[in-house]
């Protein structure tokens, strides 16, 4: 294949990647825009493979055909309530892979500066990647040099941040918030180092130094996401996804490469949008979610909610439901928990069936992803023209009868209402305590996530009604008539 | 005690105070009921019927005022009615305190109680006898039926095999009792109904009626009908301005105006000037309920229909609710028999006059020879003062203006941003080879066309999105398969190893976002 044939090749593989991500604006055209996305991968690495310059095709192909074999099996094994951690995982690899070909190109620019010395003939001996880097004047190396830089660092946080959020998400990791002191000051100074070390590599330093901010980036990494708490994660993952995008960015300006260079931007700036709109959704800025979590300095100013939690037991719960007749659910990060979805599904089911409105509203940042709960309900086949955002909904309460918390906790809040010294004020919240009646499904006595406590709990028209979200539907099912 | 209504001797009154339904009610209080002859000939009532009923026909209204203790009648006693009046009678009917303080003076001077029945306080307990609100349901009612009258075309549009005939406009001007009758009876009649009211909460009741709520872009304090007892008050010069500035942009396309516009106690607004009519089409009518207080619109003749240069009927009247006498005596008289229900506590045919209840209190003007009018404010708050909402509701209009403003603040954003990253990019250029920069631009379109493509994403779809991006971010494959031919070890090493990374998350992400693709349903 000619240069011009790959290039062509890698124009279409940029306008189908657009084409896949403008296709989400709706479920229907999500199907296709799928395929938009593998078809474009498809033409990238095969023209890549077929460009001149590159060898070694019985490796690649053998490498290729490994990784297909384990994402299939992985993609396929995986539980779509583990949908977080599973990509906070695979981001994880592509930061890893950006580290590896970032030092690569470090060392294919040593082999280059070796043939420039040793006089032309070594230089027409160079290979692939190397043979460009030969032809490059001194400035050019030095920017080359920066990207190098930037692509290993980038990279770098992006793996062990993905690495502990998968941690964290997948309760490997005490979702805790690790604040160590002077944490701010760490971080700082650890960025600090490898500019200085990104500027002495450029000045000649050899390939250690970039080994060394690998290293300091990625305890960077692991030490930011460490300090971010439980309930932010659907914003670091998202964060780490635009990193991920950022990295290939970076790789692609080194190595000359347009297509890594518009796919990265795309990517990252994906991951950034998402990033914003979720920090918009819980009020708060972009950098106070990326530089520490909740419960380090604020602390709630009140003291605990006064009064008392009542209990419920199924039959009750199942008595009034079946009495009333517009029912919202809100779910939460505790349906995804309990597997919970399916019953969840069998009850709006019958309770539809039954000649009854029954909603769902769904919060922003409800879950450990954006759209965690929209993915879960899908599979459960609810119908997602039922499945409302907060805005559309929050106004319905007051006319609801009955509303079922299933496993969520912050979202429902009163406190980001009325409380001004508590962490989470200024939240937009599903207003459930406008409602008639509402029921709290919940393991335990606990405080969430987050660890903020609840006075929905101890409203008069609360009723809490503990034990496995999946248990306790499967308790109400048979009841419903 | 003995209840009588004489017959009107208002010019063209066609009302009565009493029907024989009524009549019986009061019987059943324990009232004895008397009517002149003839009282009810106009509203179609003869006086067997009244006979039959058991009143008591009397020939002449002398006779009537002598033997009666509590006249009940519908206008305002004439002088001459209350020179030949006996003392000590009671009265009930409209009055109009506020325009008739010599009428007060005379009625005080023979001694008589005077309920007002445009006194009774607008409370929720006190509506059945409401009977301003009864005859201006009426009057919003025949302004519809006296505008069709006088329009030569169908209030409704038609397909007929004859050719097509567009649906009238019409608007109303004023949303009170009457103007809501007169939009239902503007909706139900198929005309295309647009409705307006310097009070916005109003505008909900417009809607429910059927009609569009004209919208002001204004922002004075929204005026708060429940402070002034469900009236409007008057509109700063500013609201004005704008208001008129609306209806001349109106007025070419409306075919029918109906303006019910009244302030309490203040000449009728003008809101309908001469140059709105020279505007509107030949054929088209202006209907003016409030002409009796000098008309809404400026050309309007009370109590007369004229037709102006331009071929555009106004019409003045001022006694829509006795051109409806029938209808308007029911309702006149039941709310009379509320009023004495009220009066009437222990249903012995005794009328007490308590000055305790707000009601009775708010409608009496005189009583044991005192003017009691104006009332002292009533104990309970006139209307259930709304609850303030916290947001009250974006009308089309504040919603286009509020995302002006935004748009125009994120416009701004955007110039600031442009800016400091075109010096950006321009000092960049000063340094950077020609090689690097060319890759730049690439990369900062693409940053551009990723967050336009970004924010069309639906919200239910970000998990998906998420899954799809961190399967496009593996193109970094490509960056490996470039160098997995080198000739250094180490590199074939790493680059294979990252080969093996990215596809696992190729093939790992593309079917994960499948898997939650397919599941996405309607019901």
């Amino acid at each position: 294949m000619s240069i011009g044939l790959v290039t062509a090749a890698y124009v279409v593989a940029a306008i189908l990647f657009i084409l896949a991500l403008g296709g989400l604006s709706n479920q229907e055209k999500a199907k296709r825009a799928i395929w938009y996305g593998i078809i474009g991968m498809a033409l990238a690495v095969f023209a890549t493979i077929g460009a001149p310059g590159v060898s070694a095709h019985w490796l690649l192909l053998l490498m290729i055909a490994i990784g297909g074999v384990g994402g299939y099996i992985v993609a396929n094994k995986v539980q779509m309530t583990q949908m977080p951690e599973l990509v906070a995982g695979f981001h994880s690899l592509v930061g890893l892979a950006a580290v590896f070909i970032g030092i690569n190109a470090d060392l294919e620019m040593s082999a280059a500066m070796a043939a420039t010395e040793a006089g032309p003939d070594a230089v027409k001996e160079l290979a692939g990647f190397a043979a460009t880097i030969a032809k490059k004047s001194a400035i050019e190396l030095s920017i080359l040099k920066v990207e190098l830089a930037l692509g290993i660092l980038i990279g770098a946080i992006t793996f062990t941040g993905s690495i502990v959020a998968y941690g964290k998400l997948a309760g490997k990791i005490s979702s805790a918030v690790l604040t160590l002191p002077f944490r701010h000051q760490i971080n700082l100074g650890a960025f600090a180092l490898c500019v200085v070390l990104t500027i002495m590599y450029v000045n000649g330093a050899g390939l250690w130094t970039m080994l060394a901010v690998a290293i300091i980036a990625g305890a960077i990494g692991w030490h930011l996401i460490m300090a971010i708490g439980g309930a932010d994660m659907p914003v670091v993952v998202s964060m780490l996804n635009s990193y991920s995008g950022w990295a290939a960015s970076a790789i692609g300006f080194t190595l000359g490469n347009d297509l890594l260079i518009v796919t990265g931007a795309l990517v990252g700036s994906s991951g950034a949008i998402l990033s914003y709109i979720m920090c918009k959704g819980m009020n708060r800025s972009f950098v106070s979610v990326i530089l520490g979590g909740w419960g380090g300095e604020q602390q709630a100013s009140a003291d605990g909610p006064q009064g008392e939690m009542i209990e419920a037991s199924a039959d009750a719960v199942a008595s009034t439901l079946n009495d009333a007749d517009s029912v919202v659910i809100v779910p939460g990060y505790g349906m995804a928990v309990a597997q919970a979805q399916g019953s969840v599904s069998e009850l709006t089911r019958k309770l539809r069936a039954a000649g009854k409105s029954v909603r769902f509203a769904i919060h922003p940042v409800a879950g450990r992803l954006p759209g965690h709960m929209n993915v879960l309900l899908a599979e459960a086949k609810v119908p997602y023209d039922i499945v409302l955002e907060m805005e559309e909904i929050n106004e319905d309460f007051p006319e609801t009868d009955a509303v079922i918390v299933i496993g969520a906790n912050d979202i429902v809040n009163p406190s980001a209402q009325d409380d001004p010294g508590s962490p989470i004020a200024g939240m937009p919240v599903l207003e459930v305590w406008k409602s008639a009646q509402v029921f709290v499904c919940k393991r335990g006595r606990g405080t969430g996530y987050s660890g903020i406590e609840n006075p929905l709990f101890f409203k008069e028209n609360t009723r809490m009604f503990y034990g496995d979200a999946k248990a306790s539907m499967d308790a109400l099912l048979p009841q419903i008539s | 005690m003995k209840i009588g209504a004489p017959k009107e001797t208002f010019e063209g009154e066609a009302r009565v105070a009493m029907t024989p339904d009524s009549a019986q009610r009061l019987q059943k209080l324990g009232y004895e009921c008397l009517v002149e002859s003839g009282a009810g000939a106009l509203a179609s009532i003869s006086d067997e019927a009244y006979a039959d009923a058991g009143v008591t026909v009397l020939p002449n209204a002398a006779e009537l005022w002598s033997q009666s203790d509590i006249i009940a009648k519908v206008r305002e006693p004439s002088t001459d009615e209350i020179a030949n009046a006996p003392e000590g009678k009671t009265l009930i009917s409209f009055v109009w305190p506020a325009a008739n303080e010599e009428m007060l003076a005379s009625l005080n001077g023979k001694n008589m109680s005077v309920l007002a029945m445009d006194m009774v306080p607008r409370i929720s307990r006190a509506q059945k006898m409401d009977a301003l609100s009864s005859m201006a349901n009426i009057a919003g009612y025949r302004a519809v039926i006296e505008a069709g009258n006088n329009f030569g075309r169908f209030f409704t549009g038609q397909v007929t095999a004859a050719g097509k005939v567009p649906p009238a406009k019409v608007l109303v001007v004023g949303a009170g009792v009457a103007g809501l009758a007169a939009i239902g009876t503007s909706t139900s009649l198929g005309a295309i109904t647009l409705a307006f009211d310097v009070r916005p909460e109003v505008a909900e009741q417009i809607e429910s009626m059927g009609a569009e709520f004209v919208f002001l872009e204004f922002d004075e304090p929204a005026q708060d009908g429940a402070a002034t007892g469900g009236y409007a008050a008057p509109s700063s010069p500013e609201f004005r301005e704008k208001q008129l500035a609306k209806f001349r942009e109106l007025a070419p396309e409306i075919d029918i105006v109906i303006t019910t516009a009244l302030i309490p106690n203040r000449p009728a607004p003008v809101l309908w000037t001469a140059d709105m009519v020279e505007l509107m089409k030949p054929g088209s009518v202006i209907v003016d309920l409030a002409a009796e207080r000098g008309g809404n619109c400026e050309l309007t003749q009370k109590d007369e229909k004229i037709v102006s240069p331009n071929g555009v009927t106004i019409v003045g009247y001022t006694d829509f609710p006795s051109r409806m006498a029938t209808q308007s005596s029911t309702l006149y008289s039941t709310n009379i028999r509320h009023m004495v229900d009220d009066l009437t506590p222990e249903n012995d045919g005794n009328a007490v006059i308590d000055m305790e209840d707000d009601v009775i209190r708010g409608a009496l003007v005189c009583h044991q020879g005192e003017v009691t009018w104006p009332p002292p404010p009533p104990k309970v708050q006139a209307i259930a003062a709304q609850p303030k909402k916290t947001a009250p509701e974006e009308t089309a209009a504040e919603k286009s203006a509020r995302e002006q403003a935004e748009l125009k603040k994120s416009l701004d954003q955007t110039a600031w941003m442009l800016g400091i990253g075109g010096a950006l990019l321009l000092l960049v250029g000063t340094v950077a080879p020609a090689s690097f920069m060319q890759h730049f631009i690439v990369f900062v379109l693409s940053v551009f066309v990723g967050f336009y493509v970004i924010w069309g994403v639906a919200h239910s779809l970000h998990t998906p999105l998420m899954a799809i991006t961190n399967a496009i971010s593996s193109i970094i494959i490509v960056g490996a398969l470039l160098q997995v031919g080198s000739s250094s070890g180490i590199v074939v090493v790493l680059a294979a190893l990252s080969i093996l990374m990215a596809s696992v998350n190729i093939f790992g992400g593309f079917l994960v976002t499948r898997r939650m693709l397919a599941m996405f349903e309607r019901s």
